[in-house]
């Protein structure tokens, strides 16, 4: 790995503290699915998207489409602490007035690339944009993100036909495997079945990887740029709640409003990653 | 003010060439204008243009959710997309897609809906839109046109273009009868003129425009006269016009190719009962689903004939 882990771990923990800390101040909100992204935002905000915080629209930039919207909290974190918009802001989150909805709007934060949370419009939007640099001969990489519920979506699949048949080889999907969806486990729901069979079978370049690993994920995007004729899916094996064993444990752990044993457990994990990266406990 | 058109012909042009060849211009004109077909292509005309604009058009198969979901990707790095399928599938189908990928989403769209209401004809009742400039004008800060002649659709593709927003523009795809010359100019949020009358305003958009033009005809012989506007421009409407002639006329008969609830009609009541209360008749498609059949059989079973507009101004008692 050519790339400097401590500081992704780094990165990692402020972007899951910074996560924590919005969602308690709010009182309520998309715990399991914001923690689960924590990673593979690490990686890319950290490591391999070209961005300028200083011009959330430069041209040249690669670009970020959460289509898995309920996991904005995560991404807000992520922004944040690239500089895109004042750690304060963070604390609006959802409340009256705020540039930070709980689905992200693109016409209210600095860095969001597009309005989602209507799920499976997100990817089709993220093809959209892949397409555009391809048919403009532009380098620029376009990175999505989808949830393993979000894949019960019809247009999620009519996306990915779209990507493979365009050989959108700068279009990057990543699938957040974690297992459960608002009212229980996917398997249960509608089981997805095998998704790395799935996404090879629509003929995307596909990798599955352990999703709380910094190294596999950034290797496996170097393996799909280093590829140029497919669309590359990206499966991270995660666990809803990731980072927390308490909220990994919790059955129910969609959209949390937390009970008394919730609060002690997510305060003891923010005091703990705080004292992991030598913050002040206040 | 327009010359009525002493016969009621159909021009030359079908609207789907028309459509064909100004995508055709624009896409040469400007690299940016991107058009894109959901296995309508050759429904359109625009298979026709294909090996000329390659990278400008992109056939996107029978997923119109995807679709209107790409237009927004190219739109968010300043494309112009095009989109085209027919006007029940670019708006029942695709409704939550355009509303928040397009709209909420604040992009840039142009989307044609095509095969408008009975001229779906053998299509029917799954492909036969009476509800589409309802939905589309339910949007926040969408522009809804009909446009009534082929003049008008190459006017109207060629000034959206320059315009950002979403703007849907509902057409048949064959011939229209013809309105206009070729230097007529159309403005958003304008209606048209066509002919000047004292006793009843008939506001019409689409192919009922030539029918009412036609009833005005008749009315004349009856001793009533009608000014006929060609309200293309649904939204936004022109709010001076309907009150002007409103105020003239004191009575106003809307008819549209469209559900009387949601389009056209409850447009101009809308505007007539906040602004100058005017006893009005809507002509047009009233709780019902589309069917099979020619369009005459289909204007005749939905009411939507020169008969059905006299009709609805006699109820009116004007004289």
């Amino acid at each position: 790995m050519n790339t400097n882990l401590p500081n992704l771990e780094t990165f990692r923990d402020e972007i899951r503290l910074m996560t924590l800390k919005e969602l308690h101040q709010l009182g309520f909100g998309h715990y399991g699915g914001s923690l689960s992204i924590v990673e593979v935002l690490a990686v890319l905000y950290g490591e391999v998207m070209k961005v300028n915080p200083r011009n959330p629209k430069w041209e040249e930039r690669d670009y970020f489409i959460l289509s898995k919207g309920h996991g904005g909290p995560a991404l807000y974190a992520t922004l944040s602490l690239k500089g895109f918009f004042p750690e304060e802001i963070l604390y609006t989150l959802n409340q009256n007035g705020t540039t930070l909805p709980s689905h992200p709007d693109r016409n209210l934060t600095p860095g969001v690339d597009m309005t989602t949370g209507s799920l499976g419009q997100g990817i089709s939007a993220a093809v959209g944009v892949a397409l555009s640099h391809k048919l403009s001969d532009k380098g620029n990489y376009t990175f999505s993100l989808v949830g393993d519920g979000e894949l019960n979506e019809g247009q999620c699949w009519e996306a990915f036909q779209f990507a493979s048949h365009h050989k959108l080889n700068q279009l990057f999907v990543f699938v957040d495997d974690n297992k459960k969806q608002l009212d229980g486990l996917t398997k249960d729901i509608i089981d997805p079945l095998d998704f790395e069979e799935k996404f090879k079978a629509f003929g995307f370049y596909t990798i599955k990887v352990d999703g709380s690993s910094l190294k596999q994920i950034y290797e496996a995007i170097e393996k799909g740029k280093a590829q140029n004729d497919k669309p590359v899916a990206i499966i991270l094996d995660t666990v809803k709640g990731q980072g927390v064993p308490y909220l990994e444990e919790k059955e129910n752990n969609h959209h949390i409003r937390p009970n008394q044993e919730d609060e002690t457990a997510i305060l003891a994990a923010i005091t703990q990653l705080e004292n992991k990266l030598g913050k002040a406990v206040t | 003010m327009i010359q009525t058109p002493q016969s009621y012909e159909f021009d030359k042009i079908e609207m789907r060439q028309v459509y064909a060849n100004t995508i055709l211009e624009l896409a040469k004109n400007n690299s940016n204008v991107i058009a894109l077909e959901a296995d309508l292509m050759s429904a359109i005309s625009t298979n026709k243009i294909n090996g000329q604009i390659p990278k400008q058009l992109i056939n996107c198969g029978i997923m119109e959710a995807n679709m209107v979901g790409v237009a927004a990707g190219l739109a968010l790095t300043g494309k112009i997309p095009f989109l085209h399928t027919f006007a029940q599938f670019a708006t029942r189908r695709a409704f939550d897609q355009l509303f928040v990928s397009g709209a909420y989403a604040k992009l840039n769209l142009k989307i044609l809906g095509s095969d408008s209401g009975v001229t779906a004809e053998h299509n029917g009742g799954t492909h036969m839109a009476f509800e589409d400039l309802g939905l589309v004008r339910l949007i926040p800060n969408s522009h809804v046109f009909e446009v009534s002649d082929g003049t008008m659709l190459g006017y109207m593709l060629r000034k959206v273009e320059k315009e950002y927003g979403i703007h849907y523009i509902r057409t048949i795809r064959k011939n229209a009868v013809k309105l206009y010359d070729e230097n007529e100019v159309f403005e958003t949020g304008k209606g048209k003129v066509l002919r000047e009358g004292g006793d009843v305003s008939l506001i019409a958009s689409g192919i009922m425009v030539a029918e009412s033009l036609k009833a005005a005809d008749l009315l004349h012989k009856m001793g009533i006269d009608a000014t006929v506007i060609d309200m293309y421009s649904i939204k936004p409407i022109d709010i001076d016009l309907i009150v002007k002639y409103a105020s003239k006329t004191k009575a106003v008969v809307t008819a549209e190719n469209h559900n009387i609830i949601g389009g056209l009609g409850s447009a101009v009541a809308e505007v007539l009962s906040e602004h100058c209360p005017t006893r009005m008749r809507r002509v047009g498609v009233k709780e019902q689903f589309g069917q099979v059949g020619k369009a005459d059989y289909l204007k005749e079973f939905y009411n939507l004939t020169v008969k059905d507009i006299i009709d609805a101004v006699k109820e009116l008692k004007i004289k």
